[in-house]
């Protein structure tokens, strides 16, 4: 069964983490996103979850991620400001392999900015900004209903790799009210259960993830972010443990890169391909609606981080890729490395949406 | 069981100093929880970084050992997560009052179900010794070579003041009394701050004339005010001496208390 | 058929309101699709708000207003900012009690809120519009509305806004 609504996609958002079972919120107020926590405010109470308005996006995270520990599944929201603030904790969230859901709703940075216009400015931000060698899962959704489907999606990613998983929507979708459809259930993945009695972090799959030992299981699991061995004790100084270690929380992402990829193609043997993810999709999907034109591709990236990089090879006879994004073209530098056409970037800052005549100008002008 | 029972043994031996005054600061917890007969399953000791922030490593629950500063917001996350389960932060001077002020003081004011041991050695101990907000003017660190010049937090006081039902002060001399306030910390609904001064004699000590371990030990327990003699004096309008600081129990309240067990 | 319908007026007039009502009133029970916008701007406080809605019987690709063909404006600031630049075959709802202005393009007068003052309560204003722009334009059926409305606006108020609604109604009809 289904129902519609018509719903603002921070809203779509939180009752997409309800919907997946979400049942902390912990975070600090900021537009544009603080809806998602007004709306958890709201509704966790009444199902016996947990919503806690903290002093900062700092203890935010950190409340999130202590109560992912308890089993709990876990969100925080905000954007660009203290997006920037979590950077620490979610370090710590990815070393000490706790699942968690953080979503971004992008407004213009840098620094305080355009706090109530859109952005994707922190693409390379998530994918990056937390000190040490990395990987993390980014989702960008560019509808209303993905806001809510991109959200239970998150939780169940962030579940099966023990990451702290980023719903990197934009003021765009997050602010407008849109059709939605929405299920009265939906797909639930579990954390890797844990072997009673071994050791806390020991691997023992090729997927390199570990069984999660909650807190209150008898475990007595030590959880660091120090540099620690497989019982989870700190073990700093020991260069080959410290280099396994931080292979391993890369791998057991970059390795499934494929699993996760979720984009569509349109139109594979187009010369012109965009690629877009997010707000810009929907100028793209106008475009192509009005041009009718099978020369031209697109490539919609829902995925983005770990970048879906075989997308980019089923256009085969891709002669340019062109790429809207409301930054100054950071995934066009990503797209730059996959591929060996020329990349055009259409960068656009300010907060507003690229129009369709904006994409057909760059369609029509000579190569 | 006995405290002896909650140590993870296979940790030991720990990273503390010889002298530290950390490891009394455990045993009198460990000692006061062994009394509360709480089960193992049922209680997480989190904590932040620094040498008193090691302490949950040695110690067989669950435990938390998390970002500088930060313990209390992870902590919250726990009990508000799970009110069932009993959340014992262990925390520092440089960690709990610099980094992460903030957090402390909005714990205190939501109140929330959780006892915060504060080993207070005055100093980053763990780092070399760098000044922190309980340096005491005048003292000597690697970030105060001339003596430091600002004045530090009364942690009590601030927690007093920002809304804590439970307040306490003791030194690493005071073993039996600091036990005591720890398990009335414990039983106390709400938040419960213990601030317990500890000697650091190899980047405290060894700066401001403590070489020996016992010299800053003897100095703890002769400038210790007790509370009531405190209040006495106060009361009789007769002068308080300044190089002293108050011990025992400050504050003990029954205001609204969040995330408490159900 | 895809309609753009901008609303403009000052802060408290309940202009995102009678948007987001309107995109309801299209999505839950016209069975069509609908996208609300809003300026967010702290100068939305106090000064001229706006809100957009996208109609459409398909998917709506575009999200944005790029060029209005109905406008409903609700105070001379909101016509200034948001309503002047009317392309000429567009057509305007003025809430004639409030705005002196007239636009070149096709102009329906209702006095919203001097009629609503007078007959129901000036809070109501908005709905008055709402029915006008139904009865004048059919972006939405009169049922659709009558439910959007009902399902929007706070519990005990829902008889003055159905007659505000049927007041719009009448007043759209003898435009």
């Amino acid at each position: 069964m289904t129902r519609i609504e018509f719903w603002q996609g921070n809203i779509a958002c939180a009752e997409g983490a309800l919907a997946a079972g979400c049942t902390f919120f912990g975070g600090y107020p900021i537009t544009p996103s603080t809806e998602v926590a007004e709306h958890m405010a709201a509704k966790l109470p009444k199902r016996g979850g947990a919503f806690i308005q903290m002093e900062d996006e700092i203890a935010g995270i950190a409340s999130i991620i202590g109560a992912s520990w308890t089993g709990a599944r876990a969100m925080t929201a905000t954007s660009g400001p203290g997006f920037s603030l979590m950077m620490e904790n979610i370090g710590f969230a990815i070393m000490t392999e706790t699942p968690c859901v953080v979503v971004n709703v992008q407004r213009g940075g840098p620094s305080t900015g355009q706090p109530t216009m859109s952005a994707q400015g922190d693409m390379l931000q998530v994918r990056f900004g937390s000190h040490g060698d990395i990987a993390i899962i980014a989702l960008c959704p560019a509808t209303v209903q993905e806001m809510f489907e991109l959200t239970v999606k998150a939780f169940n990613l962030a579940d099966k790799y023990r990451v702290p998983v980023f719903l990197m929507a934009d003021e765009t979708i997050g602010h407008m009210r849109e059709k939605i459809i929405v299920p009265d259930t939906v797909e639930r993945v579990e954390r890797k259960p844990f072997v009673a009695g071994t050791p806390a972090f020991r691997v023992t799959d090729p997927d390199n993830i570990p069984g999660f030992p909650a807190f209150g299981t008898g475990q007595h699991v030590h959880v660091t972010g120090l540099t620690h061995d497989e019982r989870g004790y700190p073990c700093a100084t020991n260069p080959n443990l410290h280099m396994a270690l931080v292979k391993r929380l890369v791998d057991k992402i970059e390795n499934a890169r494929d699993e996760m990829a979720d984009y569509d193609v349109i139109n594979p043997d187009a010369g012109q391909v965009f690629v877009a993810y997010g707000a810009p999709v929907r100028t793209v999907m106008q475009v192509m609606h009005d041009k009718k034109d099978t020369n031209i591709g697109f490539l919609r990236i829902r995925t983005v981080w770990p970048f879906p990089e075989k997308a980019l090879a089923e256009f085969k006879n891709a002669k340019r890729f062109i790429i809207p994004e409301m930054n100054l073209g950071q995934i066009s530098r990503e797209i730059e490395r996959h591929v060996c056409v020329p990349v055009r970037s259409i960068p656009k800052l300010g907060g507003e949406l690229h129009t369709p005549e904006e994409l057909v100008a760059v369609l029509e002008e000579k190569a | 069981m006995s405290y002896d029972d909650w140590f993870r043994k296979d940790r030991l031996p720990h990273i503390f100093c010889a002298g530290c005054g950390n490891g009394t600061i455990i045993n009198c917890t460990l000692a006061a929880i062994d009394q509360m007969n709480w089960k193992k399953e049922e209680t997480i000791f989190v904590s932040g970084i620094g040498c008193s922030s090691r302490a949950p490593g040695y110690i067989l629950t669950d435990s938390l050992h998390t970002t500088h500063g930060r313990a209390i917001a992870f902590a919250t996350g726990v009990k508000m997560a799970k009110p069932d389960f009993n959340v014992v932060v262990f925390t520092g001077d440089g960690d709990m009052a610099a980094i992460g002020g903030n957090h402390f003081i909005h714990a205190c004011r939501r109140n929330i179900d959780m006892t915060v041991v504060c080993m207070n050695n005055q100093i980053y101990g763990m780092t070399g010794g760098q000044g922190s907000p309980t340096t005491p003017k005048g003292c000597l660190s690697s970030t105060t070579p001339y003596g430091c010049a600002e004045t530090p937090f009364d942690l009590c006081e601030l927690a007093t003041a920002a809304g804590a039902n439970f307040v306490a002060r003791w030194t690493s001399y005071h073993v039996k009394e600091l036990e005591k306030s720890v398990k009335a910390g414990l039983e106390t609904p709400g938040f419960s701050f213990i601030e317990v001064l500890t000697q650091c004699p190899t980047a405290f000590g060894r700066r401001n004339k403590f070489r020996q371990v016992i010299d800053h030990v003897e100095f703890l327990k002769s400038h210790s005010l007790l509370k009531a003699k405190r209040d006495r004096l106060v009361e009789k309008h007769e002068h308080v001496p300044e190089d002293m600081f108050v011990v025992g129990e400050l504050t003990r309240r029954n205001r609204p208390a969040l995330g408490v067990k159900p | 058929m895809r309609n753009e319908i901008r609303f403009s007026g000052f802060g408290g007039q309940g202009i995102i309101l009678s948007a987001v009502i309107l995109g309801r009133a299209a999505v839950m029970y016209d069975n069509k699709f609908a996208v609300q916008t809003q300026v967010y701007g702290p100068e939305a406080r106090g000064g001229a708000s706006m809100s957009q809605v996208v109609i459409d019987d398909d998917q709506i690709l575009y999200p944005k207003v790029a060029v209005p063909d109905i406008y409903v404006i609700m105070s001379q600031e909101g016509f200034e900012k948001y309503g002047a630049s009317a392309q000429v075959s567009a057509v305007m709802l003025i809430d004639s009690t409030l705005v002196h202005s007239r636009p070149k393009c096709r102009c329906i007068e209702i006095p919203a809120t001097g009629q609503a003052k007078a007959s129901l309560k000036v809070i109501v204003a908005n709905i008055v519009m709402l029915g006008a722009l139904v009865a004048a334009t059919h972006v939405v059926s009169e049922e659709s509305l009558k439910k959007a409305i009902l399902d929007s606006v706070p519990k005990g108020t829902e008889d003055l806004n159905l007659k505000a609604m049927q007041l719009g109604l009448e007043l759209g009809k003898q435009s």
